[in-house]
């Protein structure tokens, strides 16, 4: 029990602080990436000096996210005159809180066995006896589900945050929001239902672990090999959920100075911002996990390597467990790198083509390709 | 809009391709410890494009003695425009060709305009100004006032406008006209 108690304890630690990490880091990534993409150099001026010393740390700038995040916690909070300061205080916490909780279903390493890792050790190994756990905080068979159930409590937090600010522009980003949200949530469900019938369960390590067969005889049994058009349609429409460009409609700094957050600042400001930051990381993770093979390397299970020709690698449990780690970690980064590629590209739409686009032309495709999807699983299974 | 841009995936991706090169390129460079972008770090970097006749930072031209070539005729301070110099003027009996010589000669860099009239208002070729505005940016606008050691580090041995040391200049007799 108190094994139990101490692996997830450890893994809360690690995936808060992975979160909280990218959150930081991505601030970073997002400015460096567009820097570099527009012939630029990016921030690089914020510096620690090491006490007593004039050693300056600029480390490419990395520094400017902490600075940022300092300067959020020092500057005045400011509050708008409004009739509903609950809500207006809550909002912030409404939209950061879920943001957290979607990552606890998503796996991030396969099976853990702490005997076979401290063989070393005996005692540690004779006190976690044959116990596993997999590398996941809460191995919950609806995981998609509560992925989706968490993710769509953001919307509530923007519209408390635009109705309680006594604000015409907070209110009409509030609403533009609820709007944008609800129409590409269901986007998203609906790409993922294909997946869902492919896979013939929710439960988001046992999709995981379905990716790595082989596919087709060569290809790695990813979910994007499976589902290409589902993967583009899911990719854009979290990019929606998210709001960033070319999707940003509800905080449009040019039309509506910050949409739904223009009434705060400081802080809570800040934890609307990390929040966005944040799910970057949880699209990245979500859509590692759903089509790009979760956290295997391609052909990789929890023993080894099986590769399509019949040749196999075993490897050893801590070996696997590190690579699953790091693995993951790269292929979310690379995903969220990918976000910020497409943020520095595309310009924003116009709202009515925003709706238009998602209702006229995103949702018949899902549709049509869970139907296709339907039909050639039915296809395949009768024979 | 054709079929084809209609479909939105297919441009998009080629502008991601576009702008992902671009990325990819410039990332190649700094990974290779070159540079990948086109700016100038400011202050540490000289931009190479300065113009020729680009007016920066003042320079006092000096004798081949070392003392400054002004003679303190507050000409430039009378038609600088921002009204940034000021001059102190000094007498100096043991030099009878150039009795009189700026003590104090001070430009206020936070409000001079780089406007170049004191250049061409010194009778004397003494003030010039050199393309480059190093060093100037600071924290404080007290510490932008340059005085005569920072404005006399040009050296002019390299000046070929001028030959040093110079022709003793005939007094003009007077009435001879």
């Amino acid at each position: 029990m108190i094994q139990d108690l101490l692996v997830y304890v450890v893994y809360i630690g690690y995936a808060v602080s992975v979160l909280l990490v990218f959150g930081t880091v991505l601030t970073w990534v997002e400015r460096k990436q567009a820097a570099i993409m527009s012939d630029r150099i990016g921030a690089n001026r914020a510096y620690v000096r090491l006490p007593f010393t004039q050693i300056k740390l600029v480390w490419l700038g990395l520094f400017h996210g902490v600075a940022d995040g300092l300067k959020m916690m020092l500057k005045e909070d400011w509050r708008p005159v409004t009739y509903d300061q609950l809500a207006y205080a809550l909002a912030p916490w409404v939209v950061f809180t879920p943001v957290l909780l979607v990552f606890a279903v998503i796996p991030f390493g396969g099976i853990l066995d702490p005997a076979a890792l401290f063989r070393g050790i005996p005692a540690v190994a004779a006190w976690f006896g044959d116990r596993t756990y997999p590398l996941q905080i809460a191995r919950l068979d609806a995981g998609l589900l509560i992925v989706f159930a968490f993710g769509g409590l953001t919307i509530i937090g923007a519209m408390l945050a635009g109705w309680s600010s006594s604000n015409k522009f907070s209110m009409l980003g509030a609403l533009r929001a609820g709007s944008q949200m609800i129409s590409y949530e269901l986007i998203m469900g609906l790409t993922v239902l294909g997946l869902i019938v492919i896979y013939g369960t929710v439960d988001l390590d046992a999709m995981a672990r379905q990716q790595s067969g082989v596919a087709f005889g060569v290809l790695p049994a990813w979910g994007v090999f499976y589902q290409p058009f589902a993967a583009i349609l899911f990719m854009t429409a979290a990019i929606a959920e998210n709001k960033r460009i070319p999707f940003d409609l509800p905080e449009a700094e040019s039309e509506l100075i910050a949409g739904y957050y223009t009434e705060y600042s400081a802080m809570k400001m800040g934890l609307f911002m990390f929040a966005e930051f944040i799910e970057i990381a949880i699209i990245g993770a979500l859509f590692t996990t759903l089509f790009l093979g979760a956290y295997n390397l391609p052909f990789m299970t929890d023993a080894g390597f099986v590769f399509p020709g019949g040749g196999t690698v075993a490897l050893p449990h801590a070996l696997v467990v590190l690579i699953q780690l790091v693995v993951f970690l790269l292929k979310v980064l690379l995903v969220c790198s990918f976000q910020i590629l497409v943020r520095w590209t595309l310009p924003r739409f116009r709202y009515d083509q925003l709706l238009k686009f998602a209702w006229k032309f995103m949702f018949p495709l899902a549709l049509a390709n869970l139907t296709v999807t339907v039909v050639a699983v039915w296809a395949l299974r009768a024979q | 809009m054709s079929l084809w841009e209609r479909l939105y995936l297919f441009e998009i991706l080629r502008g991601l391709g576009i702008t992902g090169g671009v990325f990819l390129r410039n990332m190649w460079l700094w990974m290779t410890f070159r540079k990948g972008a086109l700016t100038t770090y400011y202050p540490e970097e000289t931009r190479f494009d300065y113009a020729e006749r680009n007016r920066g930072k003042h320079v006092l031209t000096q004798r081949p003695d070392g003392k400054p070539q002004c003679i303190a005729c507050n000409l430039c301070a009378t038609v600088c425009p921002a009204k940034c110099i000021e001059i102190e003027a000094a007498f100096d009996p043991d030099d009878p060709a150039h009795p009189k010589s700026p003590s104090r000669f001070e430009i206020d860099y936070s409000r001079c305009i780089f406007c170049g009239l004191c250049v061409e208002a010194c009778p004397e070729d003494a003030i010039r100004m050199v393309k480059e505005v190093p060093n100037l940016p600071a924290y404080d606008r007290r510490t932008m006032w340059l005085s005569l050691p920072e404005l006399l580090t040009w050296n002019p041995q390299r000046d070929v406008a001028k030959p040093y040391p110079g022709a003793p200049r005939k007094e003009p007799t007077r009435g001879a006209e």
